[in-house]
């Protein structure tokens, strides 16, 4: 393995410190340190545990038109992220430790982040029977998370099986909440934008009830339940009620519903469809205090590529989904940052710590002396205008398209190799087996 | 103006000027000149996605006398069904000719992302999308209402629209409601909670539940189509119930004031939201907006397509 040596590097405590990296493990952090390193200068810029995404749609196997594992990963790394986590919701489903497992091994063998693949709840993610879960999480994917995101767990018996089976392998369930029978063809948020758009409603109470119900659930069979992509403010005061009564929820919001509206669908422009939908005014700034004061635990990117001819069409017709792994800093760099939310320890703990600690990703989401040297490197005082066609991702289904943003991630180091250099990806890829997950 | 996507994009002034243009149009078309030369060798294209004979035939019949050639595309059995997007349809037709594209599609805004994407030159008519709007609907049916009220020519105020029935799933609503409020009129909706927008505390219009109550203050009352699938889904538990409370029958015809107009889009389901009475009844003015509605999409053409200036009678231009 190659020895690192990252000089000048600002920690959040604005200390300035040289980070030794041997055998993609963080040997020393200190100052005036020398040795026989390859050693890459970063002038000051801030350094950070790398960032652990929940919820990602890598696509592959079944519609790599839009996304492999590999143009993924590549993405995430260009967005700081060093552990990505990959949706069931590919074709086949990952609904079983066969299809788990080649994830991973896509993963392995793209080296450029840690790839763990969730696994579906049910079979197909139809809802009707159970998927062989148990079998998953012994698999070499060694899967801890189940969702059949993309589709609600919607029955309720289910979902509460689900929750108490998951029990024997710590496993935890993360709910896609969307009440299916108040969802039936719905296009875009239900309010006064749909109603001048006659676009079908997608209403608030679709998702809170789900929320509510599985937090009855999780409290009752005493099991971890994970909510995806909090959007309205009644999910937020759900959630922070359960956590006033001790119930062991977390939940995370994505990056685009904590700077993005739903009067945005009035350019009927299908780059803004996405599920679930851009919701309102007040609904963003509530998401904003909910992960501001700890309600929400995490931010989570739900990036979701599509082929172009699946988003130049009418908006009934179009695919839900944007991607967000590249711009995802930037965008809560903006909704909490620049407008003093939350400060950098905070960013670091939402997009790294937390996510890792909830998903027991234990390579990621520390920057310690004998830990893997998962870290990236941000300048928080640059500006960079996003274009889609720069983007790493297979597809350009960016709604952030032409925005000029804050922060940018110049460099990512994934168990120690420099995966991406000055904001490109440099081809250097670990080749090591993940150790990423110790038992 | 290039297209016609939405009221909303039209202020007063234009949608009188259109409304203008349809009336000089049919002084012209009344003498022994029924149709005109002025777009002779422009091409309009029907693109009907959703199955609508009425307005597929006013748009038609509207540019023959016009003289513009017409090609009609029915997705039904082409090679929409086969899986041709939208954009390939209309690319294809272009290149075919096409001056101008009227569009009919069940999803709402389908019209603006044709005209605004930038696939196509052609001008864009909206002839209905989804539950959006249904601009040329929304002018006949004031063209209409302006016929029977001359003492407000250019401006509705003082004039009481109700419009009953499914206000939630329905464009021709959201387009009068736009335009009636343009012009100055009072509107009421007038329906069950099921079928009222989440969002329409924020129309400008007010909103009752009781057709008795409203019946007898309005100068024109539009009777919405019930759709037979709202049949199936909860909206209203019947389809006697919501005659019943919603349906403009004798008793309510007998409360309508004398100089009152009944309108409807048609098509009608009689006997549920109108009956027969109501329909054939001397106020009822259903047929002359058929009859307008040609006027109208006269007039729109005309001006999209830019046509030379309208001829006066007896000379051609």
């Amino acid at each position: 393995m190659t020895q690192v040596l990252i000089k000048n590097a600002r920690m959040l405590d604005d200390h300035i410190v040289d980070i030794a990296i041997t055998d993609g493990r963080i040997y020393e952090i200190g100052s005036d340190l020398t040795g026989a390193y390859e050693v890459v200068d970063v002038a000051k810029k801030l350094v950070l545990p790398g960032f652990v995404d929940l919820h990602t749609h890598l696509r592959e196997p079944g519609k790599e038109n839009s996304e492999t594992v590999l143009s993924g990963s590549q993405a995430a790394a260009r967005g700081g992220y060093t552990a990505l986590s990959a949706m069931a919701n590919t074709s086949p489903v990952a609904d079983t430790a066969g299809v788990v497992e080649q994830v991973a091994r896509l993963g392995r063998e793209a080296g450029i982040c840690d790839v763990f693949p969730i696994g579906a709840v049910t079979v197909g993610l139809k809802g009707e029977v159970m998927a062989e879960m148990s079998a998953m999480a012994q698999s070499a994917a060694k899967v801890r998370i189940f969702s059949d995101d993309g589709n609600c767990v919607s029955d309720p018996l289910m979902m509460r099986r689900a929750l108490e089976y998951v029990k024997s392998f710590d496993g935890i369930i993360a709910q896609h909440a969307q009440e299916p029978a108040l969802t039936r063809d719905s296009q875009m948020n239900e309010g006064v934008v749909s109603s001048k758009l006659g676009l079908k409603g997608w209403p608030s109470i679709a998702e809170e009830s789900i929320i509510a119900r599985d937090i009855l659930i999780a409290h009752y069979v005493g099991s971890r339940l994970h909510i995806c992509h909090l959007t309205t403010a009644g999910g937020v005061e759900l959630v922070r009620w359960a956590k006033s009564q001790g119930i062991k929820v977390t939940a995370e919001v994505t990056p685009h519903h904590l700077l993005l509206t739903d009067t945005l669908a009035e350019s009927y422009d299908a780059v803004y469809k996405v599920n679930p939908p851009l919701r309102t005014q007040s609904d963003v700034l509530a998401l904003r205090t909910g992960l501001a004061d700890g309600t929400i635990d995490i931010v989570a990117t739900d990036h979701a590529p599509h082929p172009i001819e699946d988003k130049e069409c009418e908006w009934n017709a179009a695919a839900f989904g944007m991607l967000g792994l590249e711009t995802a800093l930037s965008v809560v760099v903006e909704s909490m940052i620049s407008t003093k939310l939350m400060d950098w320890a905070r960013l670091s703990s939402v997009m790294s710590t937390t996510p890792a600690q909830i998903a027991g990703y234990t390579e990621h989401g520390r920057l310690a002396v004998g830990g893997a040297a998962n870290l990236t490197i941000i300048d928080p005082d640059s500006r960079w205008s996003v274009d889609r066609s720069k983007s790493s991702s297979r597809s350009v289904n960016t709604p952030f398209h032409g925005m000029e943003l804050p922060a940018t991630v110049v460099h990512t180091f994934f168990n120690g190799v420099h995966v991406v250099n000055n904001g490109q990806i440099t081809g250097n890829r670990y080749e090591g087996n993940s150790k990423v997950r110790s038992e | 103006m290039k297209n016609l996507l939405s009221i909303q994009d039209l202020d007063s002034a234009s949608i009188v000027e259109i409304l203008n243009t349809a009336r000089e149009l049919a002084r012209i078309t009344d003498g022994p000149m029924k149709k005109l030369p002025t777009l002779r060798g422009r091409t309009v294209v029907n693109l009907f996605f959703e199955d609508s004979t009425r307005t597929r035939l006013s748009f038609e019949a509207a540019a023959k006398r016009l003289s513009a050639d017409v090609i009609s595309f029915s997705a039904k059995g082409s090679s929409v069904s086969k899986g041709e997007s939208l954009k390939d349809t209309a690319q294809t037709l272009e290149a075919m000719g096409a001056d101008l594209i009227v569009i009919r599609h069940s999803a709402s805004g389908a019209a603006k992302r044709l005209a605004e994407s930038g696939w196509i030159q052609s001008a864009v008519v909206n002839a209905g999308d989804g539950m959006h709007e249904h601009p040329t609907q929304a002018l006949l049916d004031a063209y209409t209402i302006r016929a029977h009220f001359p003492d407000h020519e250019n401006d509705f105020s003082g004039l009481h629209v109700g419009i009953v029935g499914d206000i939630l799933h329905s464009r021709v609503a959201r387009s009068n409601v736009i335009l009636l409020n343009k012009l100055g009129a009072t509107v009421t909706l007038i329906a069950p909670p099921t079928l009222l927008p989440i969002g329409v505390s924020q129309w400008p219009v007010q909103v009752s539940h009781s057709l008795d109550e409203v019946i007898g203050t309005l100068d024109a009352v539009m009777m919405l189509r019930i759709q037979s699938e709202r049949m199936n889904d909860s909206f209203f538990p019947s389809e006697r119930e919501y005659s019943r409370d919603f349906g403009l029958g004798a008793q309510r015809l007998a409360a309508l004031k004398k100089e009152a107009i009944i309108m409807h889009p048609g098509p009608m389901n009689r006997g549920l939201e109108i009956s027969a009475a109501s329909a054939d009844s001397p106020q009822s003015v259903i047929l002359e907006q058929v009859a307008n509605g040609i006027l109208v999409r006269m007039a729109v053409l005309y001006l999209l397509l830019g046509g030379t200036r309208i001829p006066t009678e007896g000379v051609l231009v």
